[in-house]
């Protein structure tokens, strides 16, 4: 009998299962003609599995049981937000009116959609401090680029091409990659010893073929750039324009106006600081928001209200024009929207909580891993594998063994300007009870890292697989069944 | 990740700041990484190298190289004009890891100034960089 029972980390792939002939659907039956189908347009069917239907629930469902999830543990991973995702959020998207509107529908037959569309955009604006906003960008680095795309057009109108953009060392690696895209020649400027940007260094790369500069506030170690007013007027003076990048909204939601901050762009990424699911590739939502000399150059089409009720207008003639098809993702949205109108005031709640609890876990972990930049975060602080390397220790080691503890590893060597790094972004989520636990996890790692440091290089133990290899498989990958 | 007294540093290249090296042949010059450079970066999976030809200034940018960790920026150690750069690295990235000093080469380079060279650390100095 031993030989017929499956190791519980075995799960055959879909072409290992299944018989021929087998299937999980039954076509509908056919209401037109039978038509004899172009010889040249047959050929060899694709090579699907055949499979029942139960097979393949069995499949999908033991292997979901074997994932780390929001829904299932803890999920630190830095700079990435990844916060519960209220339930209720997915029951407002799956009704029926929203889930089965057809894009296609005008505009007086969606008014309702139109609506949530209009108001979730007044909401955005009041919550940054910018007046207008578009909820086109399917995710953050497509907001990125309409930023670049309205810095590029508001320039020309200014009878000026700028040609360079300016990006901190410690901003988000789609940055430099968005302003690239848009034609812009990023300009890299250091950070302070302290890790935030210092005026002068902006003041010294500043000038009349410089667009602008690309902030992420607080930046990517999790520190709030306290000179952003002062960076701001020094960019203004010389004609710039200043983008920030809102992927960290979740430390500062409703606790600064980004407008009397100086900023003129930002993106905010719904699927981060509005809780809407994430990951895995799946649709993400980068709504851009921009001060009012900037509202001419947004995507169309607009929602716009009119004394019929809310419509299209594609009446702009400075736009920079479409971004997505249709009007972004919109089951996204509706998911943002709820979120908005289920905290309503408590939303100025969250960022308080979401900087408590990262400093909670600085605290706790300060005098056991390398802390580069030792002072008060924001919403995610930033570890080193520095004392660890002593052991021959390394982050992806630690990393791999957070599994082992049940808990869902942070961002590893990201920041680039921290060798080794460790980041970890609790968000608002997690009780004091799990911040515990993730803590002493992290203790107790730091502990075998001196006394049995083998153990983490062998790291995870327990989980269904392994140290999987990540070289072959970025080296030859296998994108096929 | 090894120790420094674990890795290799011969004394017939000279290195850079940035952790590249090179060595005369000929005319030209032999560029790539150390075995510290490589150490660091981890498992390497892809080599980005420039077009032969191309006009190098000191310390400009000429490619990259992905890890399993991340993208690193590569510097050239001296002005020149590239002409050669190591082919084989498209299909074989892991001659890095390997052979960061012989088979993992990167580029041969005709240099604007010979005296570039002679500015380069030694091995003495680079090992008390490295310690530093």
């Amino acid at each position: 009998m031993n030989d017929k029972v499956r190791k519980p980390s075995a799960e055959p792939l879909l072409w290992e299962m299944g018989a021929r002939g087998r299937l999980a659907f039954s076509l509908p039956e056919r209401d037109v003609p039978e038509h004899p189908l172009d010889p040249a347009l047959a050929g060899e069917g694709p090579d699907f599995p055949d499979l029942s239907e139960p097979e393949i629930v069995r499949h999908y469902t033991r292997l979901s049981q074997w994932n780390m999830a929001v829904d299932t543990t803890m999920y630190p991973l830095g700079s990435c937000t990844m916060k519960y995702n209220p339930k209720t959020n997915d029951r407002q998207a799956a009704l029926p009116g929203i889930a089965g509107a057809h894009p296609l529908l005008p505009p007086p037959l969606s008014q309702g959609l139109l609506r949530l569309m209009f108001e979730l955009e007044q909401f955005l604006a009041a919550i940054t401090g910018l007046p207008a906003v578009t909820l086109q960008p399917a995710a953050g680095a497509q907001g990125e680029l309409t930023g670049m795309l309205i810095f590029h057009a508001y320039h020309g109108d200014q009878g000026r091409r700028r040609t360079k953009i300016l990006i901190p060392d410690t901003a988000h690696g789609t940055n430099p990659a968005s302003a690239t895209l848009c034609g812009f020649t990023a300009v890299a400027v250091p950070s302070g010893p302290d890790g935030i940007l210092e005026p002068e260094a902006v003041a010294r790369r500043m000038d009349a073929d410089t667009a602008g500069i690309m902030v992420t506030n607080p930046n990517t170690l999790g520190l709030f750039e306290s000179h952003i007013r002062e960076v701001a007027d020094i960019v203004h003076a010389k004609g710039g324009l200043v983008y920030a990048d809102g992927a960290n909204m979740n430390a500062v939601m409703g606790q600064v106006d980004m407008g009397a901050m100086g900023v003129d762009v930002l993106h905010l990424n719904l699927h981060k600081t509005f809780s809407t699911p994430h990951g895995g590739g799946g649709p993400g939502a980068g709504p851009v928001c921009v001060s009012a000399a900037l509202a001419p150059y947004l995507p169309v089409p607009r929602v716009v209200l009119t004394a019929d009720g809310f419509t299209w207008s594609d009446d702009f003639p400075r736009t920079i024009g479409r971004l997505h098809a249709f009007y972004g993702n919109f089951g996204i949205l509706v998911r943002a929207y709820s979120y908005i109108l289920s905290l309503g005031a408590d939303l100025t709640r969250i960022s308080p909580l979401a900087v408590l609890n990262a400093n909670y876990i600085r605290a706790g972990l300060r005098n056991h891993y390398h802390l580069p930049y030792d002072r008060p975060c924001m919403h995610e602080c930033v570890f080193s594998d520095k004392h660890q390397q002593a052991h021959k220790v390394t982050a992806l080691d630690i990393a791999k063994r957070l599994i082992d503890f049940g808990f869902h590893p942070p961002t590893i060597y990201f920041p680039l300007v921290v060798p080794g790094a460790l980041m970890i972004e609790p968000t608002e989520t997690e009780t004091k009870e799990t911040l515990d636990r993730f803590i002493a996890a992290m203790q107790a790692i730091a502990a075998e890292a001196v006394e049995d440091p083998e153990r983490l290089r062998q790291a995870p133990l327990h989980a269904h697989r392994r140290r999987l290899d990540e070289v072959q498989a970025a080296r030859k990958p296998c994108l096929t069944g | 990740m090894k120790d420094i007294e674990e890795l290799q540093f011969p004394d017939d290249v000279r290195y850079s700041k940035d952790h590249e090296w090179a060595r005369p042949e000929g005319d030209l010059f032999v560029v790539g990484i150390s075995d510290y450079a490589q150490d660091q970066l981890g498992d390497i999976v892809f080599v980005e190298l420039p077009e032969t030809g191309r006009e190098l200034q000191q310390n400009e940018e000429f490619g990259s190289v992905e890890s399993v960790k991340a993208v690193s920026e590569l510097f050239a150690p001296l002005a020149g004009t590239v002409m050669e750069v190591n082919g084989a690295l498209d299909d074989a990235p892991e001659k890095v890891n390997q052979e960061p000093y012989s088979d993992g080469w990167m580029m041969k380079i005709k240099p604007a100034d010979k005296a570039d060279f002679e500015a380069l650390m030694d091995r003495d100095a680079y090992l008390a960089m490295l310690k530093g």
